[in-house]
């Protein structure tokens, strides 16, 4: 499996990796945090997307810039950027999320003194009229703005070749959830983690040739399993960074065959339209994908949405993974909660951090659950 | 014996009676709309009320709701409910206290009058989005969202056009609820009377630039409900006059928030409603009058925007570019102003558990009034409703050294 092992030397120093990239191909990079990035217009202006994660480190600088009540991803993303672990960004742009990312966003604009600040101003609810025709606005005020700012011209035909690159990522994406779904013992929990992280970090056509490859061998594999012995499991949330988490699931018996996650199916779902007005498709998927907590589309959807993963996927449990402190996420956990529980099935909810994860207790907690499944 | 001290009657502000009756009535009718077969409205602080006054529609606002909750030291019990019903701990203490108070018919008021309808205006934060959909589901009631985007650095040309015509939909989202047609002239004269309130809100807190201020931040905070409420209306209008003339003879006669007024501090971040009055009386005890605030100058801090001959085209750029919903570079721009304006000593900062778009960006504002004005400042980690999160004896102990800092800034 050398495709995997080069996802994940490449995860091991994301960083690293980008900075490379930067070196041999002079390309700019350009960091983000969440999966309402227009990677699809950076790519086209000729720049290579670059998803943030906080890197593990404790939290010292923004201290002085957020408080301890915010969350450890946005604490964790300052910190990286504070000490200067993100001095090789050409820019950075924060789409609007929640209300820790958009103070995050003025922070970010006062303190750090390299590369361009980019705001995307992105409507949050999505399921009116006047609402995707701003989403439109918004992404060609983007496109005007990288213009402008990478002295580059990003054009029609650029941007429809862009967004098929990114479909062709999505659809294999969606194709390898499929595999998964259906032969949940071929590929483990950690690669799947491992897959999906490196989608966001990677030159997005080698990414996508290796993403290609790596299909094909699991598919060749011979170890599937017909009748799954494993306790199948949805995991719901927003960034999950701990490949431990899917490692403890499967030593307690369980596995994970589909997510609700940020950066899980949510950043593939949905594929984008190819027509002569590309910026129209690409509102129209934002407005159509399964959403994120901090936008609003009918006030039913997600718990909808989870249910009909729940039943395509014939799952027996769900686990939310709770960012501490992320608002958006506990809002929604007890209705969510109560949706499941309606219709039986069982669901436990786990708070993480995303520096540490409180491995002992953590895994006790899940091993009770798939006990009990 | 406190009762009948005559230094500190005379103090008393006497348009508080006033306040608390009209509060009482407007209350009264909310609750007994389902009898007069008035609709009822549950609008977020920062919404754009005066559509609805315009309709005859009833708002309720459940932040005003929250802080009631907080002044009548219900909020460490109704937030505790809450956690039982699966919200976590760190959420905002108002949206917790109003989501438990719903089934529980809780709260000073037992709980308020049942919604026909939700109208959430996300410029103060994104906490509104999730509180109001929550309700949405409860009580099974249409929710209205007016999108304002944030104005980090400025207000787009196209964000000006998604909100106008959110507007469009709103007033459109009313009349098919009310099953009539807006009234436009009444439109434009509920406008009016809103940006009069405003404009007499205004006048009223700048009263507080005179030496001894005749009335104080924690005044503000209580004051504020009408230009929340009623905004858009005559009552709100007559009282800010009687309040005003109030405060006019107030400064005539020499009379202070704080008798002996030597110090002048600003306050940041909503009030710690279970605490305003230990608070007030423990800063008045070193001389001190928090003569300003952030908070309610929310109100009418838009009104440059405003035109209040065309009313329905430029709110949408009033309600955008409210205090929370812009950058922090312009909040610290505006605290600096304050700060002149009012002639303050220090900066008093409520880091809030409950608003993380309020309280995340304070250490940056903190940093910039150092430099721009060198005043000192306080932080106190607190919480405006769940009274769990407020240490007297680490916060009285943090408030007296700050104040020899005040002191000594001042006495050299």
């Amino acid at each position: 499996m050398e495709n995997m092992e080069m996802m994940n030397a490449v995860l091991a120093d994301p960083f690293a990796y980008a900075r490379k990239l930067q070196k041999d191909t002079g390309r700019k990079i350009i960091g983000y945090m969440c999966s309402y990035a227009p990677e699809e217009i950076i790519f086209a202006a000729g720049a290579h997307p670059l998803r943030l994660f906080s890197s593990g480190r404790n939290i010292l600088a923004a201290d002085g810039h957020l408080q301890s009540y915010c969350c450890s991803l946005v604490r964790g993303v300052l910190e990286n950027a504070l000490t200067g672990n993100y001095d090789f960004l050409d820019g950075m742009i924060f789409p609007h999320t929640c209300d820790s990312v958009q103070r995050l966003s003025d922070i970010w604009r006062l303190n750090i003194p390299h590369g361009f600040h980019c705001d995307v101003v992105l409507p949050v609810k999505l399921d009116t009229v006047s609402a995707r025709q701003y989403m439109q606005d918004v992404l060609r005020l983007f496109c005007a703005d990288l213009e402008k700012t990478l002295q580059v011209k990003i054009s029609v035909s650029g941007l429809r070749q862009s967004i098929a690159l990114f479909n062709e990522i999505r659809t294999a994406l969606q194709k390898l959830y499929a595999l998964k779904n259906n032969y949940p013992e071929m590929i483990s929990g950690k690669d799947l983690y491992t897959i999906l992280k490196a989608a966001a970090v990677m030159e997005r056509n080698d990414y996508l040739k290796n993403l290609q490859a790596l299909i094909k061998e699991f598919s060749g594999t011979t170890v599937r399993i017909d009748k799954p012995v494993s306790r199948r499991l949805l995991l719901t949330g927003g960034v999950c960074s701990h490949p431990d988490v899917y490692t403890m699931i499967e030593e307690a018996g369980g596995t994970v065959v589909d997510d609700d996650l940020c950066t899980g199916a949510r950043y593939f779902s949905g594929i984008i339209a190819d027509t002569s007005d590309p910026i129209a498709a690409l509102a129209d998927r934002y407005c159509a994908r399964a959403i994120c907590p901090a936008k609003h589309q009918a006030s039913n959807t997600r718990a909808e949405n989870i249910l009909q993963k729940v039943k395509a996927g014939n799952v027996a449990g769900v686990i939310f993974l709770l960012l501490k402190f992320c608002d958006p996420h506990a809002f929604d956990y007890p209705y969510l909660k109560a949706a499941l529980d309606k219709a039986g099935i069982p669901n436990i909810l786990i708070e993480i951090e995303d520096q540490l994860l409180a491995q002992g207790q953590t895994k006790t907690r899940i091993e009770a659950f798939l006990e009990n499944l | 014996m406190a009762e009948n001290d005559p230094e500190k009657e005379k103090r008393k502000i006497k348009s508080v009676k006033k306040m608390k009756a009209i509060m009482t009535k407007y209350y009264r009718q909310a609750k007994l709309a389902w009898l007069t077969r008035k609709k009822v409205a549950w609008i977020t602080s920062g919404g754009p009320v005066e559509p609805l006054i315009a309709m005859d529609i009833i708002p309720v606002y459940p932040e005003n709701h929250g802080a009631m909750i907080g002044a009548s030291k219900m909020g460490r019990d109704l937030c505790g409910k809450s956690e039982t019903m699966g919200y976590a701990s760190d959420l905002c203490s108002y949206a917790r206290a109003d989501i438990s108070c719903a089934p529980l018919k809780g709260g000073p008021i037992g709980g308020l009058p049942k919604p026909n309808m939700l109208i959430c205006c996300n410029n103060i934060c994104g906490t509104v989005l999730k509180w109001y959909e929550i309700q949405a589901r409860y009580f099974r009631v249409p929710l209205f969202i007016l999108d304002t985007p944030f104005c980090h650095t400025q207000f787009t040309k196209e964000a000006s056009q998604y909100v106008r015509l959110q507007i469009n939909e709103y007033i459109a989202f009313l009349e098919n609820i009310c099953k009539k047609k807006m009234d436009y002239d009444r439109m434009k004269e509920v406008g009016r009377l809103s940006v009069e309130g405003q404009r007499l809100w205004q006048n009223v807190l700048d009263t507080a630039c005179h030496k001894p201020a005749p009335l104080s931040a924690f005044d503000a905070f209580f004051h504020l409900a009408l230009i929340v409420t009623l905004r858009g209306t005559q009552i709100a209008v007559d009282y800010y006059k009687e309040l005003l003339a109030e405060m006019r003879a107030r400064i005539t006669g020499g009379i202070g928030a704080v008798s002996t007024e030597k110090y002048r501090l600003l306050w940041d971040n909503l009030p710690i409603w279970y605490r305003t009055k230990w608070l007030s009386e423990k800063f008045a005890a070193a001389d001190t009058c928090l003569v300003a605030d952030t908070y309610t100058s929310a109100w009418c801090g838009a009104l440059q925007y405003i035109d209040e001959n065309n009313f329905l085209n430029s709110m949408a750029e009033g309600y955008s570019r409210i205090y929370l919903n812009i950058g922090i570079d312009e909040m610290a721009r505006q605290v600096v102003n304050m700060i002149d304006k009012y002639d303050v000593d220090g900066l008093v900062m409520h880091s809030n558990r409950s608003c993380k778009p309020y309280s995340f960006g304070q250490l940056d504002i903190q940093r910039i009034v150092r430099e721009k004005r060198g005043l000192p400042s306080l932080m106190l980690e607190a919480d405006m409703v769940d009274e769990r999160y407020f240490s007297e004896s680490q916060i009285a102990t943090r408030i007296d050294a700050f104040m020899e800092m005040v002191k000594e800034r001042k006495g050299s």
